[in-house]
């Protein structure tokens, strides 16, 4: 490389750091430095040095806050997205399976319906009309069960995707072995789909976590209330405590975060394959 | 016998998608077209399509769903399309960049809306206080009627601009190597590469971000109901919130009614523009 190549590499590096920090890592900052404020200090929401460091003070205060209720809101998205995700994973891999290894009618309606889940907006009243007839209105389960079928089609892509690089011989083999469709299925391909399966509970676990819609709509309250909807409830009050509230975003942001870092590679890959298929 | 691949496999998944969102789906056709309280429904033909697009409010709503959509999606491909080059360029710091850029997909929409909405604040706000300092007098941009929706979508692309970026960067790292050689070859510098190499073969991901950054962007509601709630006014909402306003109000028919406008909107744009893009890539 010549020389003025490599200065020309260099400058035009520092010049795109410096823009993507200050566009993409100042607002994080920002996020910080307000949650290590007084209460004062924060209602400037200045961009600032804290004069008093209350870090630690506040991490305390927002916990205790309301007794307790982030812990609880945190408590009930962790139940949420465990919940969805271990059924979502199940049931989409056990279709993604058939769809993929069985010709017949019923392929042009399932992927029918895929394609049509990941285009349709879900209608939203009748589908309170419809819990409160299943008395699942306001109720965990019922915000469960929705939150499995809008995940569905994407997951179900994804497996029937990966299922065409097993091998029918694995299935044939098991088969002549006089393996069930049971056994067959959760003994022998299950366990192989394991790639594709810690993509989809990554990448399902990062979307039902962060989402809001679902809960402010079929579990409204207080009593049930995932993170999401404690935060957007947090900020919509009169007397936030600009401190606290960033805290509070502080925190959340913190399981993305762990899961970004350890799950790097399945969350580009699952997220990019957002169109695995056109 | 019985097939090691039984259909009774699609029966869980079938029930779950079947009942908490197809029977939704298709009585919404239904319930769209009465007046619908908490206590009975009444049947009233299409008396909330009409005023639908007849309330200025919820006229508002419909053209804004379009504005953002196309905003959002427009800037997510081009920038995503520059983005994407650069980072898989030689560049130094790549995977830091890469990171920085991707990292807000992750953050929910409630926590990039609460932070944007305290970083432009029309007095302490970071970005007008940044203005001021090169003499410039920032608007409000959530607060000035005529600018409120555009700030959101910038907001929007900025959260969302990472995972375009990286659909690009898979799309343009597929690109096999002899073509960038030949293109070397024939002497053609970085803009050339950039355009007869790069902008043709990552077609298929440029359709990919289109038809993603489209349906999201028609969708959009939580970002916007964070930020502001539709205001000030009614000047920056959308369909989607439109449907969680009249939903708060009551009336479920009418709410319901722009969920049908909705899907509409989407199915009539999504799946023509996706014919017409993949014809495009099966033929290239």
């Amino acid at each position: 490389m010549s020389n003025t190549a490599r200065v020309s590499r260099w400058v035009g590096g520092i010049l795109s750091i410096l823009i993507v920090f200050v566009i993409f890592i100042v607002p994080f900052i920002f996020i910080l430095l307000t949650a290590s404020k007084t209460k004062v200090e924060a209602a400037d929401r200045l961009f600032t040095l804290p004069s008093d460091w209350r870090l630690i003070d506040n991490l305390v205060e927002v916990i205790g806050r309301g007794n307790y209720l982030l812990p609880r809101a945190f408590l009930n998205s962790l139940i949420l997205t465990v919940t969805s995700v271990i059924l979502i994973t199940l049931t989409a891999a056990m279709v993604g399976y058939v769809l993929q290894r069985r010709r017949s009618r019923w392929n042009r309606v399932v992927t029918f319906l895929v394609l049509a889940g990941l285009v349709i907006p879900p209608a939203v009243v009748p589908t309170i009309w419809l819990l409160q007839g299943l008395n699942l209105f306001k109720t965990m389960p019922g915000l469960i069960l929705v939150t499995v079928a809008y995940g569905l089609p994407f997951s179900v892509l994804l497996f029937s995707a990966f299922m065409s690089s097993i091998p029918r011989d694995l299935d044939e083999a098991a088969i002549i072995d006089g393996a069930g469709p049971f056994r067959l299925f959760f003994r022998v391909i299950f366990p192989l789909l394991r790639p594709v399966t810690l993509t989809v509970v990554v990448v399902q676990s990062v979307f039902i976590y962060n989402n809001f819609n679902n809960a402010l709509y079929f579990l409204p309250g207080d009593a049930n209330a995932t993170v999401q909807l404690t935060l957007y409830t947090y900020q919509s009050q009169s007397q936030t405590a600009f401190n606290l509230l960033f805290m509070s975003v502080l925190l959340i942001m913190i399981p993305p975060l762990i899961a970004y870092i350890v799950f790097n590679r399945q969350i580009v890959g699952g997220m990019t394959a957002g169109g695995v298929k056109g | 016998m019985t097939s090691a691949y039984p259909f009774s496999f699609y029966l869980p998944a079938a029930v779950i998608y079947g009942v908490f969102f197809l029977v939704p789906t298709i009585t919404s056709f239904y319930f769209s077209l009465t007046r619908w309280t908490l206590f009975d429904v009444q049947f009233i033909g299409i008396d909330n399509f009409q005023q639908f697009f007849r309330e200025p409010a919820l006229v508002k709503g419909f053209t804004n769903t379009f504005i953002y959509a196309f905003v959002t999606c427009g800037a997510k491909v081009i920038l995503g399309l520059l983005l994407g080059a650069v980072l898989s360029s030689q560049i130094i710091a790549r995977g830091f960049l890469r990171s920085a850029i991707f990292f807000p997909v992750l953050v929910s929409s409630i926590g990039v809306g609460i932070t944007w909405k305290a970083l432009m604040d029309p007095f302490d706000g970071l970005l007008n206080q940044a203005l001021a300092v090169i003499g410039l007098h920032g608007p409000g941009w959530l607060t000035d009627p005529s600018i409120a929706l555009l700030s959101v979508a910038v907001v929007d692309i900025w959260q969302g601009v990472g995972l375009a970026t990286l659909i690009f960067i898979a799309g343009i790292t597929s690109i096999p190597q002899e073509v960038y050689e030949a293109a070397a070859v024939d002497g053609a510098n970085t803009w050339q590469k950039f355009r007869k190499v790069i902008v043709p073969l990552v077609r298929p991901a440029t359709t990919t971000v289109l038809i993603l950054s489209l349906i999201g962007g028609l969708k959009s509601f939580d970002l916007i109901w964070t930020m502001t709630k539709g205001g000030p006014g009614f000047t920056s909402d959308v369909v989607a919130s439109v449907i969680y306003k009249q939903y708060q109000a009551g009336f479920f028919g009418l709410s319901t009614a722009g969920n049908v406008v909705l899907f509409v909107v989407v199915v009539a744009l999504v799946v023509p523009l996706q014919t017409w893009l993949n014809r495009g890539n099966s033929e290239g």
